[in-house]
């Protein structure tokens, strides 16, 4: 075995490990130097990425990949944690790594007046390394544990800004509702255990009959992860945490939330992948119900979040609302995939969905980073004390263009591609639907032209007439994710190809999933 | 290799680039047909308000809150519930997700 071939057989754990044991190392690098311990954050979060790269780049081709914690083969019984890992979860872990980069660069001027930054990239390390083994394991139990050390630690991170009242009170509000989402996700755990006497996601699907407790389990589980996801209506947790963090936390928090999306998809397509089409009453599949089901509350979280934004003058809960919206969308792609499963239409809507995960990563993310610049050279939240910033803020000007120009769905921008999928594949479902998907695009637009000419256009303001650009870090992050944007607008089957398909496939191929570990036993 | 299929029909983000820059080139060359009129710091780039003078910066600007006002005023009622439902009530939000899990326990359930 080659070095190469030994670092891609580890890299599961590695992926987990480095971000991990950096998060303690932090406090320790941190006593050295303030620049060492920013360089040391970046550097361990490059090496984690290329480890995910050489990991996708094995996936991708050769299928999914399992590491078993503690042995070198699987046996039966089947008690020890193992990561198992596909196209799909290797593409959740490069968005989680790409997002936890910028984030980190961008931290390094907007957070550098600020105290506690070794306890700020601890926490931050820690929310990385949750989110990437929400994605990669193979275990429901420990994909829990994961979720609790998420929850945990964004509380605290929600909290950084301790001095406003009001990022407690958000941070209070999202412990209590991830708290009790969590407590529901272990009960259906439970249920789950003491049916089937196993805990690792492919034997759990292997071995489900969809029994009466199976159907608990599955609502539990789609209402938990969907309200961590900021699904409506129980999304109002969403706005209040990513309108107090700060921008660079929002970030990462937003990979979380991407992480228990992900939880939805690997317990629909996965777990309950074989019972699908199971026939329930007046001989409806279950895939067609559950379809459905998402596809209403991704309508409702489409209209609620752009209402909502609608009539916000705080531009982080604007952008907060206008998150909602995107999830919204990509549950609306999901569900149609779901609903319309073995259809063609239906594996269309699921590569728009997988795509539009990205890019809302991409764009949302942009978006945030554009209104903490403004945060960090005015010191101003509310829309309504800003003004003419792109007179002195000309490359964050630019750099919101894209960003709403690709929310909305704009040609030639990465949101088009992948709303044009989405409404292509939703309108053979259903053309209202698809009509409703497009006016609410048209709506977003409509909302980010408000904060253009609100924040950017008008005359120069006394008060922010000493506004300045801001700084070339911040400028570097907001630059990497504008230029993505563009990048995947222009050549998006440069992406379809390469990581969309197979992740999409892998959802849909459940069998190889479910093969790969109970195969192996 | 550049266009997406969608089954139904297909986008190509460099044939829509290129169309796009065409009809700029297009547009420029009609602007060169224009007047070169413009004197720029003189009275013809002012502000006119019909006479009135122009006020200051922070008078002159439209505030976010006012921009879609006949929009969010037409639709008064709706945005009246939904500022009900969005409370800032932790209570509510857990009340929320109680309800579309009961919700979802009947639907699954029954079926």
């Amino acid at each position: 075995m080659t070095l190469l071939e030994t670092l891609i057989s580890q890299s599961p754990a590695l992926i987990i490990a480095v971000p991990l044991f950096s998060a303690f190392l932090i406090p320790l690098v941190s006593r050295i130097n303030a620049k060492l311990r920013n360089i040391f954050a970046v550097v361990m979060l490059g090496f984690t990425g290329c480890l995910i790269g050489l990991l996708a780049s094995d996936v991708i081709v050769h299928g999914p990949l399992i590491y078993i914690f503690g042995a070198k083969n699987l046996s039966v019984p089947l008690v020890r944690i193992l990561f198992e890992v596909d196209s799909m979860s290797i593409f959740m872990a490069i968005i989680t790594v790409m997002l936890a980069g910028i984030a980190v660069i961008y931290s390094w001027s907007f957070m550098s007046e600020q105290d506690g930054l070794d306890k700020y990239y601890t926490l931050l390390l820690l929310v990385v390394t949750s989110a990437l083994g929400m994605e990669l394991t193979g275990d429901i139990f420990n994909f829990f544990v994961f979720l609790e050390i998420s929850c945990i630690a964004s509380c605290a991170l929600i909290a950084f800004w301790i001095s406003e009242g009001e990022a407690l009170e958000a941070a209070f509000k999202y412990i209590v509702v991830s708290a009790v989402g969590a407590l529901f996700v272990l009960f259906a755990i439970g249920i789950l255990y003491a049916q089937y006497n196993a805990l690792n996601i492919a034997t759990l699907a292997h071995m489900l009959q969809f029994s009466f407790l199976d159907k608990i389990v599955l609502v539990l589980l789609l209402v938990v992860l969907g309200m961590k996801a900021g699904l409506a209506p129980m999304h109002m947790w969403l706005p209040d945490s990513y309108g107090r963090a700060p921008p660079s936390v929002t970030l990462i928090i937003m990979s979380a939330t991407l992480a228990s999306l992900y939880g939805v998809l690997r317990v629909v397509f996965t777990v309950y992948g074989n019972v699908l089409t199971t026939s329930m009453r007046f001989d409806l599949p279950l895939h067609v119900l559950v379809g459905w089901i998402l596809i209403v509350l991704a309508i409702v979280s489409i209209l609620i979040g752009v209402i909502m934004a609608f009539i916000q003058t705080d531009l982080l809960r604007l952008i907060g609302y206008a998150a909602i919206a995107e999830v919204g969308y990509i549950f609306l792609a999901m569900g149609t995939a779901i609903a319309a499963l073995g259809t063609p239409y239906g594996a269309i809507a699921l590569q728009g969905g997988v795509l539009h995960l990205l890019n809302d990563a991409l764009d949302i993310g942009l978006l945030f980073l554009v209104a903490g610049a403004i945060y960090y050279v005015t010191k101003k939240r509310s829309l309504d004390e800003i003004g003419g910033l792109a007179r002195t803020m000309k490359y964050t000007t630019v750099f919101f263009i894209i960003g709403l120009l690709a929310v909305a769905g704009m040609p030639p921008l990465n949101g088009f591609a992948s709303k044009f999928l989405i409404y292509e594949s939703v309108y053979r479902l259903n053309p209202i639907l698809s009509i409703v998907a497009l006016l609410c695009s048209i709506l977003m637009l409509a909302i980010f032209i408000k904060v253009l000419y609100a924040a950017f256009l008008g005359p120069e303001l006394p008060a922010l007439k000493d506004a300045r650009e801001a700084p070339k870090s911040m400028l570097l992050a907001m630059g990497i994710l504008a230029g993505m944007a563009v990048l995947i607008g222009l050549f998006p089957n440069l992406f379809l190809d390469t990581i969309i398909k197979p992740a999409a496939d892998a959802l849909l191929n459940h069998a190889q999933y479910i093969s790969t570990v109970v195969g192996g036993i | 290799m550049f266009s997406l299929e969608s089954g139904s029909g297909f986008w190509n983000p460099i044939l829509w680039a290129l169309i796009v820059f065409i009809a700029f080139i297009f547009l420029y060359g009609i602007r060169g047909f224009g007047k070169s009129a413009y004197k720029k710091g003189t009275e013809q780039t002012k502000v006119f308000l019909s006479g009135n003078q122009e006020g200051s910066p922070m008078d002159m600007q439209v505030k976010a809150s006012n921009l879609y006002w006949g929009f969010t005023s037409s639709m008064k009622t709706l945005y009246t519930g939904l500022r009900k439902l969005h409370n800032g009530n932790t209570s509510d939000y857990i009340l929320w997700f109680v309800l579309v899990l009961a919700v979802l326990f009947i639907i699954i359930g029954v079926m």
